[in-house]
Parts: structure tokens; C-alpha cells; sequence
């Protein structure tokens, strides 16, 4: 009640005097040791779009795990349709009419999509007719799904797609939509806007979660700043530009990083030549005839959807696996396809995986230690098999001074850092060891706009000192950004390598989607 | 109602009051069982736990009761930091007993100062190879170690049974499945005039301190930490997956072969078809009431020692079956499994209907 006023927006919208589909007053929801969601108000209305935008930690997905009936509130009214009430349960929240695609989708990989909307349904009124009602969904909502295909073999555009239809079989009045586009190539994304368009125009309410502000301006008809669980602010993002957004999401003016400074060819510090690797584990991605070359000074991008083959990329560069022929991989001229991991990081190569933890970095021990897990070899923590403590301590004070780490100090657990803080120290740890090939996959994935260009600015200066950086990412204006030269990983396969400027966004979705070369189709 | 709450992190206070509350509700649940065998609680309990200590001889007899205990507990401990769980230490400690029993038995005559030193460092290498069998397989087979260690306890049980009642048999004993006692050459020697406890008490405690610097400071022993906590970290880290198992296998089987060996030239004296009152089993318990750390597993071991100077108290006093000592650590072990959820959670007592109407 006590909300920022909502400016009026376009004509089509249903007349403001009706009461709001859901209204939530000042909820406040507390965790130990943090206060997530401090007295937030958020208004949804019928056939409006509305975006709750924030950083990582910002209390977008508390508020969310309320709504959905995931989590209870300590605090606050929720009415719905002007009645108040408690949602007690998902299954509440999908009797009111309450749909949600989560980010993580929740999918049988050995079924099929039939199957696995058949199991996604409550109660067996709705299982009736499915087939027939799924296929008018998927024509009327331009979501095309084909029943008997099993899962496994679906892109993560077609998955997300299942869970969207799996909603619009319950008919839901709101549906919430959690970062939906990060796994979306951009073709992909601006039909899921179309449909998403198409929904509103029919009167359902959407909740838009996502960071990613131009595609909220595109979108959204509202937004909704949440920053340290506060709406800082109630706006119409098409009226505001993408840096008073991002202002309002992290409070404070962001720099965007140098412009590259471009270089000129150097000797490859890492050279591809032919790789191609079975993959180890079960659904995981074949790699085939990989080849490129970085030369110091320089950053190659590598894009792609998600499991197309980054991981397993980023494992035989590392030396997690190995690969054969040993020649299929040379870090300075050294054959070292059949190194381990400690050999290449001897010979200059340091790594930083996508996922923090568990892999690059464990909760349950200090960030002393955690920088003994990938410093030790380069920077001498250890001698004669014991730990030099004293040292690793120092080594992980400096990088928590020199990445500007929220930290209480090196003998915190990396578990007491939020995923963004936890980043910056994982690829200061990295950077900061001096190497002479730097390999990062997805960076800056999920965390905030300050770390995100920290850590850019890291890569950067490490380039312009003279290694050699190979970034792998989802994000394309990341990689369009700060790249001399881009790949594309479909399928397990590299595309041939494109400098940013020879290359549009929709070239990049093709290769995503898997076409092979772009040479054909341009001089065709 | 009662809710266990996630507390977001371990508890540092209940990592240390699990296993005091799983030793205050085992007494209780002892007192009980007493209580159901017709024998009164109180003195039950005295005579269990506090009698063997007043003695004379109770002490030194509880240190020669946990020395076994504490070398394959702190193998142990090792071990399952990694999650490598090696469940047949009873299987190594026999074979180190064999293997070094052995030695002792063809050599009886050689110089003391070179014969026990090779009987331990065979007995060593026995339970070492005894676990090398589950190592192989678990790395090249993926077979779970869980399985192949306890079964090839069985077998290296028969294999020991088979050499007293047939090719190690001692000719001068009257039929009976035992071998000859070893030489005085052969006999771990006593350390305190008057008593039993002899130079494998000491050697537990070195292998406790030794293993609590190495899991303190030793690369190795960060290695076995991260494994056990995220292996794909440990493999970012640059350790490998199988030379930590083989490593841990190997460490965990040497010292319960070594522990073998000395409860065999040692306190017993020969080889006979059981040399172990169950060691090797309670072994694990120890090792996880003593928090998988190597000093507090030499607590520990005194603990589950107690119970069984404790049950051959109750047998001979109180007329009860020595089962009394299995059944006290199987309990103990329960509640300790018990408790150590609240580690990681909070219980909460909720009314049922909770209502937000403020």
C-alpha cells in the first residue's frame, strides 16, 4: 500500500480498479544470519508483464519460494484476487492458478516429453485428452514439442519448452518465469518473448525474474528492484535506460570495462590440434575434431548452450581428463595431452571452472586452504609434502586484498561468502598465480554486476600482460565484448573462429543451433 | 510435533556433545536392558563400567585392550576422511597376523632385535596386501569397497583357521588348533614390569600423533580432506582419485595387519583359529566416536576397550552372557549415528495448525 506509484502504461491493459491478482505487503522472511526479504511489496495485475529484477542475493528467489508456496513468510499479507491468504504449498499455489518455470528444470532425461508432462500433472482431471490439448497448446502458443522424443535428446531450449507447456496445461493466471532466457540462444529467446507477449495479451499475469535488463526493457511492462531484500525501486523499464537499471540494481555507477586494446599475433601459448575425446559420463558430450590456436595477448571466446561440450572441453584442457594423442593439445609448445592437471598449471595453464563449488572451490574448508588446492604448485605452499600454512594464509590474503573479496579474512569458510564474493576469489587465485594461459569457464555466471566487471577487468589486464585467455561462456555480450576472436561449441564440435566484428547475433545462433559453417550460407 | 531444521552448517558445539549424549543414552539404554534381565541397574552399571577400572591391574589392562583398537581406528579414521570405507580391517588385522605370526613361527631361534622388527613390517605388508585386493578392484573395477573388504574378511578368517588345524599345527599340542608359542624372541616385549602392557601400546599412540600431524599439515592429508569432501575438487586440485583409495587402503590394512600382529606375538602367544575379540569392527566405531580424528580415537578406544573389560566383568560377576559387550557398542554406534544429525540440524518443536494471522 505504502508502494512507489506505478506510472499508467499502454492502453490494452485491464482497468486499475479491479483488485489486483496478487498483492503481497510487507513480507519479511529471515534466515539465519540474514535478512532476505525485508518488508517487500510487489503487485501483480492480469495481462501484465512484470519483471523482479536484482543481483545474486538480492532476494529474488525468496520472494519467489513465497509466492510459489515454497517458503513461509515471518511477515506480511499476500492476498490473491483480493482475498488474503497463506499459499501452504506448490500444490496450493498451482490449485490457484500458479505456474512456474524454474531456472533448474526438473525432467526425466530417459522419458519421453509426454511422460514427463504426464507426470508433472496433479490430478488425473488434467490428464485427460492430454495429447490432443498438447498439441493445441503447443500450435497456439508457437511451442512446437514433439511427444515421443525422449528427453535426453532434447536441446535446452526444447526442455525449457516442455516445462512452459507443462504449466499451460494447468491454465494458469500467473506464471513465473526464473532467468528463463540463459540457457536460450537468441532466436530461441525472442520466440520465448512472442509467446510470453501472446500470454499476456490473453490476460495472464507473467513474473519475470532475470538480470539481464535489455531483454527486461524489451519485455516487461513493470519492474520491480529488490537490492539487499528492499524494493529500491517500482518502475516501467521501457522508460528507463539500461544504466539507471543497473544503478538502481547494484546502488552505486558501474564502469564498464577498457575497451580491448587489440594485439597483434603472437606464437600460440594453446594449441588445439584435432582433439576429440569420448565423453565419460552418461549424457554427457562426445568431443570431436577440436582445433584452435591462442596466442599470448590474446582472449578467444568460446559460446555455446549449455551441454554442448564445455565441460568436457574445459576437463581435457585442464588435464581432469586425458587426452590422446598427446600432441592433441600443446601449452607453449609442450605436448600435453597426457599431463595431469598439476603438470599443466608447471608448465603455466591455470584453471577456473564453471561450478564454484564442489569443483574450483569447497564450502566446508578456509579460502586458505582453498587456495592451496590450485596455488600450491605455482606458488609454493607446500614443501616436502607438508603445508606451508603461513604462506597459502598470505597467498589468499592477497587475493582477497587485490580482488576486493567480502570475506572476514583468509581462514573464513569459503561457504560464509556469497557466490559472487566466492567467484572474484577463485579467479583472483587464478590470476594471481601469474599464468601464462588462463582457461575460465562461465566467469561470471550468476553473480553481481560489480563482481562481474572486476573480474573482467582481471582477464583483461592479464591478456594485456601477455597470456593467453580462453573464455568459455553462455553470455554472449560477455564473450562479444571482451573477445579478439570467438568459436561457437555445438554439439561437441568448435566452429571455425570469427573475429566479433565479422560476425551478428543471428550467425551466432545458427552455429549454436549446430550448422556448421557460416562460410556457406554467407557466400552461398 | 518435532522438526529437524537445517542449521545452514555444522554445528561446532554438537560435533563435540554428539558423541557425550550417544554415551549418556547408551548407559541409560544399558541400565534398561539390565533392568530386563532381572539384575538391578545401578550396581548392573557399576560392575560394567567402573569395576574394571578400580583394580590394580585395570588400567594397564584397558591400555592393552585399546592399543589394537587405536592402530586400526586411526587407519580407520584416515580412510573414511576420504570416504573410503574399508569396513575389513578384522580381515587385515588376521592376515598381518599370519603373515608376521609366520615369520616368528619358522624362525624361532633368529636374534630378537632382527626378527620382531620383520615380523611387524610383515605384518604390515600382510593386512597391507589383504587391502590391496579391495583397492585393485575398486580402481579398476569400480567394485565398492564396502563389500570386497568385509567378504574377504571371511575368507582370511578360513585361510587362518585352515594353517592352525592343518599345515601350522603344533605337533606337541595335543590336537588342539593351535600353533607352537612364539619364541621369547618372537614376543612383542612388556613395558611395565608387572603388567601386560607392552611396546604396542606405545607404538598406538606414535601411530596417533604421527597420523594427526599428517592430516594436519601433510599435503596428503589435505588431499584425503578435499576427496572426501568433493572428489571433483580433489581432481581439480591435481590428486589423484586412485592413488588416494589405493593409499588409504593400503595405510588402514598395514596398521590393522600391524595391530594383528602384536595382539598375536603379543598378549596371545600363538596363533589360534580367533585371535580377535571383533578389533576390527569395533575399530569403525571407534574411529567415528572419536569425530575420524586420530586423537580422538585414542579416547575413543579407551571408551569401547572399557566394554570389553566390562563384559567380562558382568560375565563373571553378574552371571550375563558376554554378548552384553556387542550389544553395548552396537547401541553406542546407533546413537551415534543418531545424534550426529544434530550436527547438521536444529529440532524444533512445532504446534501443529500454525496460523499467520498477525
Amino acid at each position: 500500500m505504502t508502494g512507489p506509484v506505478i506510472p499508467p502504461t499502454g492502453g490494452d491493459t485491464p482497468p486499475l480498479l479491479a483488485p489486483p491478482l496478487l498483492k503481497l505487503s510487507g513480507i519479511v522472511k529471515r534466515f539465519p544470519g540474514s535478512l532476505a526479504n525485508d518488508r517487500v511489496d510487489l503487485t501483480l495485475r492480469a495481462g501484465r508483464i512484470h519483471a523482479l529484477l536484482g543481483e545474486n542475493g538480492a532476494g529474488k528467489s525468496t520472494l519467489v519460494k513465497i509466492i510459489y508456496g515454497v517458503l513461509r513468510p515471518d511477515a506480511g499479507q499476500m492476498s490473491w484476487r483480493g482475498e488474503a491468504l497463506t499459499i501452504a504449498s506448490p500444490a496450493h499455489a498451482r490449485r490457484l492458478g500458479i505456474g512456474m518455470v524454474f531456472q533448474h528444470f526438473s525432467l526425466f532425461e530417459a522419458l519421453t516429453v509426454a511422460e514427463n508432462i504426464l507426470l508433472g500433472l496433479d490430478d488425473a482431471a488434467s490428464r485427460r485428452d492430454l495429447p490432443r490439448r498438447m498439441s493445441e497448446i503447443s500450435a497456439r502458443y508457437g511451442l512446437p514439442l514433439e511427444a515421443d522424443r525422449v528427453v535426453h535428446d532434447l536441446s535446452v531450449g526444447e526442455r525449457q519448452r516442455i516445462e512452459v507447456v507443462r504449466c499451460l496445461l494447468q491454465n494458469p493466471a500467473l506464471l513465473i518465469m526464473d532467468e528463463p532466457t540463459s540457457v536460450l540462444t537468441p532466436q530461441e529467446a525472442e520466440r520465448l518473448f512472442q509467446t510470453l507477449r501472446r500470454l499476456a495479451g490473453e490476460g495472464c499475469a507473467i513474473l519475470y525474474i532475470s538480470h539481464k535488463l535489455d531483454e527486461i526493457r524489451a519485455l516487461c511492462d513493470e519492474a520491480t528492484i529488490l537490492r539487499q531484500g528492499r524494493v529500491v525501486a517500482t518502475c516501467d523499464p521501457r522508460r528507463e535506460t539500461t544504466e539507471r537499471l543497473a544503478g538502481l540494481m547494484i546502488g552505486g555507477d558501474i564502469k564498464p570495462p577498457a575497451a580491448r586494446r587489440h594485439t597483434a599475433a603472437a606464437p600460440p601459448r594453446l594449441a588445439v590440434t584435432r582433439l576429440g575425446l569420448p565423453a565419460t559420463r552418461q549424457f554427457g558430450t562426445d568431443l570431436s575434431d577440436i582445433s584452435f590456436t591462442v596466442g599470448g595477448g590474446e582472449i578467444f571466446g568460446i559460446g555455446g548452450i549449455a551441454g554442448n561440450g564445455q565441460v568436457e572441453l574445459m576437463e581435457a584442457l585442464s588435464g581432469e581428463t586425458l587426452a590422446d594423442p598427446a600432441e592433441a593439445i600443446r601449452i607453449d609448445g609442450v605436448a600435453a595431452g597426457r599431463l595431469d592437471i598439476s603438470a599443466r598449471r608447471a608448465l603455466g595453464a591455470c584453471f577456473a571452472p564453471e561450478e564454484r563449488y564442489g569443483h574450483a572451490a569447497i564450502s566446508g574448508i578456509s579460502l586458505a586452504e582453498n587456495a592451496l588446492l590450485s596455488a600450491r604448485v605455482r606458488r609454493g605452499l607446500a614443501r616436502l609434502g607438508f603445508v606451508d600454512a603461513a604462506r597459502s594464509t598470505g597467498f589468499a590474503a592477497h587475493v582477497i586484498r587485490a580482488f576486493d573479496v567480502r570475506a572476514s579474512g583468509p581462514l573464513a569458510e569459503a561457504r560464509t561468502l556469497s557466490g559472487g564474493n566466492l567467484q572474484k576469489f577463485i579467479v583472483g587465485r587464478e590470476v594471481n598465480q601469474e599464468p601464462g594461459l588462463l582457461i575460465v569457464n562461465q566467469p561470471t555466471w550468476g553473480v553481481d554486476v560489480g563482481a562481474a566487471v572486476t573480474i573482467h577487468r582481471a582477464l583483461i589486464e592479464l591478456a594485456a600482460a601477455g597470456a593467453a585467455i580462453v573464455l568459455l561462456s553462455q553470455d554472449l555480450d560477455e564473450i562479444l565484448t571482451l573477445c579478439d576472436r570467438i568459436a561457437i561449441i555445438a554439439g561437441g564440435r568448435l566452429s571455425q573462429a570469427y573475429r566479433p566484428s565479422e560476425i551478428t547475433l543471428s550467425d551466432i545462433g545458427l552455429l549454436m543451433g549446430g550448422t556448421d559453417s557460416l562460410a556457406r550460407h554467407a557466400q552461398a | 510435533m518435532l522438526r529437524l531444521e537445517p542449521r545452514g552448517g555444522r554445528s561446532p558445539v554438537w560435533a563435540v556433545a554428539s558423541p557425550i549424549l550417544a554415551m549418556a543414552l547408551t548407559v541409560a539404554v544399558s541400565a534398561a536392558i539390565f533392568a530386563l534381565l532381572g539384575r538391578a541397574p545401578g550396581p548392573a552399571l557399576y560392575t560394567f563400567l567402573i569395576e574394571p577400572l578400580t583394580s590394580e591391574s585395570g588400567p594397564p589392562e584397558l591400555a592393552v585392550k585399546a592399543a589394537p583398537l587405536i592402530l586400526i581406528g586411526v587407519g580407520l579414521a584416515l580412510a573414511f576422511r576420504a570416504n573410503v570405507w574399508n569396513i575389513g580391517a578384522e580381515g587385515q588385522y588376521t592376515m598381518g597376523a599370519i603373515f608376521g605370526g609366520g615369520l616368528g613361527l619358522a624362525y624361532p631361534d633368529a636374534p630378537a632385535a632382527v626378527l620382531l622388527p620383520a615380523m611387524m613390517a610383515l605384518g604390515v605388508v600382510g593386512g597391507a596386501a589383504a587391502a590391496a585386493i579391495p583397492a585393485y578392484l575398486r580402481t579398476r573395477f569400480n567394485a565398492s569397497e564396502i563389500l570386497t573388504s568385509l567378504m574377504l574378511t571371511y575368507v582370511i578368517q578360513l585361510l587362518l583357521i585352515y594353517l592352525v588345524t592343518g599345515p601350522w599345527r603344533d605337533p606337541e599340542g595335543y590336537g588342539f588348533p593351535q600353533t607352537a608359542l612364539f619364541s621369547e624372541a618372537a614376543t612383542v616385549p612388556i613395558l611395565i614390569e608387572g603388567t601386560r602392557v607392552h611396546l604396542g601400546v606405545a607404538l598406538a599412540v606414535a601411530a596417533a600423533l604421527i597420523a594427526w600431524l599428517l592430516l594436519q599439515r601433510s599435503v596428503f592429508g589435505f588431499a584425503l580432506r578435499v576427496y572426501g569432501q568433493a572428489p571433483r575438487a580433489a581432481r581439480f586440485g591435481g590428486f589423484s582419485e586412485a592413488r588416494l583409495i589405493w593409499a588409504t587402503l593400503l595405510m588402514s590394512g598395514g596398521l590393522a595387519g600391524l595391530a594383528g600382529l602384536i595382539e598375536a606375538a603379543g598378549p596371545i602367544g600363538q596363533l589360534l583359529p580367533k585371535i580377535s575379540p571383533g578389533y576390527g569392527f569395533t575399530a569403525i566405531i571407534v574411529a567415528f566416536l572419536g569425530r575420524l580424528h586420530p586423537l580422538g580415537v585414542v579416547v575413543a578406544a579407551l571408551v569401547l576397550a572399557l566394554s570389553y573389560l566390562g563384559g567380562e566383568a558382568a560375565q563373571i560377576d553378574l552371571g550375563l552372557p558376554s554378548a552384553v559387550t556387542g550389544i553395548f557398542q552396537g547401541v553406542l554406534l546407533f546413537f551415534l549415528l543418531a545424534c550426529d544429525v544434530l550436527i547438521l540440524y536444529r529440532v524444533r518443536i512445532v504446534r501443529r495448525a500454525v496460523k499467520e494471522a498477525a
